[in-house]
């Protein structure tokens, strides 16, 4: 069993400014509500093998601005549910950065380890050591700040609000930071 | 080293003396806006363990994406969203009719200078118009802004942009906004704080300056921000919901990028299918066949657009298999324009007048396109399938240059009408 800060898995390489339209189509998004339902659609008018083809930590790999567009947070679940491992890109649009990162989805920056993948190879990342092991070498990319890092071992920003809803409540009240 | 907007609106909202950019704040907004999204938040909301909202006056709820209802499901969604803001005691709720959150939110007083809006919109930097940092979050971090009252914001770098000069006519805040979206390109200012400086900024009205801080979204900024002048302030004078002090940054800020821009030298321009950023001189494509007409959305649904429209169209009619729609972006635009004659003029040329809201602009209803078939539109978007289906094309424009293409049936340069 590899650590839980260990991702390996089959890349899925594509190219720049993919817009969330693409990832999850906006025709959706009121009527496909249950995140177990959304991986279906994943990719439908980028990629249509995407959403079959995808197995449990599954990477994609992307060029610049992955995710531009519409804020909704449906074209980080749908990948999540579907099993994605993590993505690396040369670069997020910034909403997307943060949904997946509150989603505990790995967004990493790496642009050197971008144009080194190849579409289909198996690739390794170590969350902890900030290392993307590949078959052109290794590249290595800026962890996470720790106040992310809390968010991201708390499995994502929902069960991080939760516990600090629960512990508020044994607390008198919760005052925020600012 | 002076301080950039976005590094001082930050530090004083987290009661730090300084930031600089990379660095991660808990800030709590004075704004938390969700439109009809705001279901699925409460659904998330629950699923925290959220019972109460921190803070009732901190929210801004407002129907508009798809609004009054096209479908039972949309329908349910609103129901849910008016039984939570009753029950939860939410001042600031705006149903079906009032128009577009991002015009309402500046109609009503709501975006004001040097405030933090948050919203579950992409769109939210739009509040930069007031002098305001407004950023778009997403759905569990706007539940968690419910639940705790604050989030974490990741300080910008900023980028400076200064437009000299001024616009020529037939030329508007619109093709300013594309040229500058095709010169920086999609991810031109991406995590960034952009400023806008200098007298061309300076001498547009509100109405056109919001295109700019709405479009910004479109280069992939984290905000976007004009300094809030007297036009500002007479605008808010009866209107602010509460008192503020605005912030400007220091003229020796250090910014990533200064761009510099004569308008003069711009002429009306499109972003052509199927990104904003592929954007060409309008004289490049004219008489491209349209099927479709569209005026209205927080980007160009005000007033002064609908009169810019009814100007081009006035006297004429839209051509022979094309329709036009037009949506105001708020129910006082609405009121306005029929006061003024506006809608009449529309009317009489033959444009379908919808109620206030976001309507086709991302194909929820009220005039999205067939397969095949292509819309000139007001908006800020044209990523394929946008309006609906991914087998249409969607190109964006200023309202005059849309008006005049809805007489013709093809892309036309407004003076080629006039
Ligand atoms: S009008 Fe369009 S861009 Fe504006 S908020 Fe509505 S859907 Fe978004």
């Amino acid at each position: 069993m590899e650590s839980k800060n260990t991702i390996s898995g089959r890349v899925w390489k594509y190219g720049d400014n993919v817009n969330t339209d693409v990832i999850f189509p906006g025709k959706y998004t009121y009527t496909v509500s249950d995140p177990a339902d959304m991986p279906r659609y994943a990719l439908e008018d980028l990629d249509a093998r995407f959403s079959a083809g995808v197995q449990p930590n599954d990477i994609i790999v992307a060029g610049t601005n992955w995710g531009c567009g519409s804020s909704r947070e449906q074209a980080v679940i749908c990948l999540k549910h579907g099993g994605l491992g993590a993505i690396v890109a040369k670069s997020f649009a910034r909403i997307y950065y943060r949904n997946c990162l509150n989603a505990a989805l790995p967004a990493l920056i790496c642009p050197n380890a971008v144009d080194a993948i190849g579409n289909g190879e198996t690739i390794e990342i170590d969350l902890e050591a900030g290392e993307i092991h590949c078959n052109a070498g290794t590249f290595t990319f800026q962890p996470l700040p720790a106040a992310i890092m809390k968010i991201f071992e708390a499995g994502g920003l929902i069960p991080y609000t939760r516990n600090i809803l629960r512990e508020s409540h044994t607390e008198a009240t919760h005052i925020p930071s600012s | 080293m002076g301080q950039t907007f976005a590094e001082k609106i930050l530090a004083k909202k987290a009661g730090l003396k300084r930031v600089i950019p990379g660095e991660i704040v808990q800030i709590t907004p004075d704004v938390a806006l969700s439109h009809d999204n705001t279901a699925p938040i409460i659904g998330i909301f629950r699923k925290m363990g959220g019972v109460k909202v921190f803070d009732t006056e901190m929210h801004a709820i407002f129907l508009d994406h798809a609004a009054p209802a096209p479908t039972t499901k949309h329908a349910e969604n609103h129901r849910i969203i008016r039984d939570f803001v009753r029950k939860q005691g939410i001042p600031y709720f705006f149903d079906v009719g009032r128009g577009v959150c991002h015009q309402v939110l500046v109609e009503e007083g709501l975006a004001l200078p040097g405030e933090v809006v948050l919203g579950s919109d992409s769109h939210t930097l739009h509040a930069g118009v007031m002098g305001a940092f407004g950023a778009g979050i997403g759905r569990s971090e706007m539940a968690s802004i419910w639940a705790l009252g604050d989030l974490w914001l990741r300080v910008p770098e900023s980028i400076k942009i200064v437009v000299h000069g001024a616009l020529a006519t037939w030329v508007t805040a619109k093709d300013l906004a594309l040229h500058v979206i095709g010169d920086l390109g999609a991810d031109g200012a991406l995590y960034m704080s952009v400023e806008w400086h200098g007298e061309a900024i300076e001498a547009l009205d509100l109405s056109q300056r919001a295109v700019l801080t709405n479009m910004t979204a479109e280069v992939g900024a984290k905000n976007s921000y004009i300094p809030p002048d007297q036009k500002v302030f007479a605008y808010l004078d009866k209107r602010a919901k509460r008192v503020f002090k605005p912030v400007y940054p220091d003229s020796n800020a250090d910014y990533t990028l200064v761009v510099e821009y004569d308008a003069s030298t711009i002429e009306p321009m499109i972003a052509c299918p199927h990104t904003v950023d592929n954007v060409r001189p309008l004289s490049e494509i004219t008489g491209t066949h349209i099927d479709q007409a569209f005026i209205g959305t927080c980007t160009n649904g005000r007033l002064d657009d609908l009169a810019a429209a009814a100007h081009v169209i006035s006297g004429k009619q839209v051509a022979d298999g094309t329709r036009m729609i037009v949506i105001p972006a708020s129910s006082q635009v609405y009121k306005e324009a029929l006061r003024k004659g506006y809608i009449e003029t529309l009317l009489n040329a033959g444009a379908v007048i919808e109620s206030p809201g976001c309507g086709p602009c991302m194909g929820n209803h009220m005039g999205v396109p067939a397969v095949g078939e292509v819309t000139i539109s007001s908006a800020n978007r044209n990523f394929r399938g946008r309006m609906g289906t991914k087998e249409s094309e969607i190109y964006l424009a200023n309202p005059l240059v849309v008006a005049a293409s809805a007489v013709t049936g093809v892309i036309t340069h407004p003076k080629d009408l006039v």
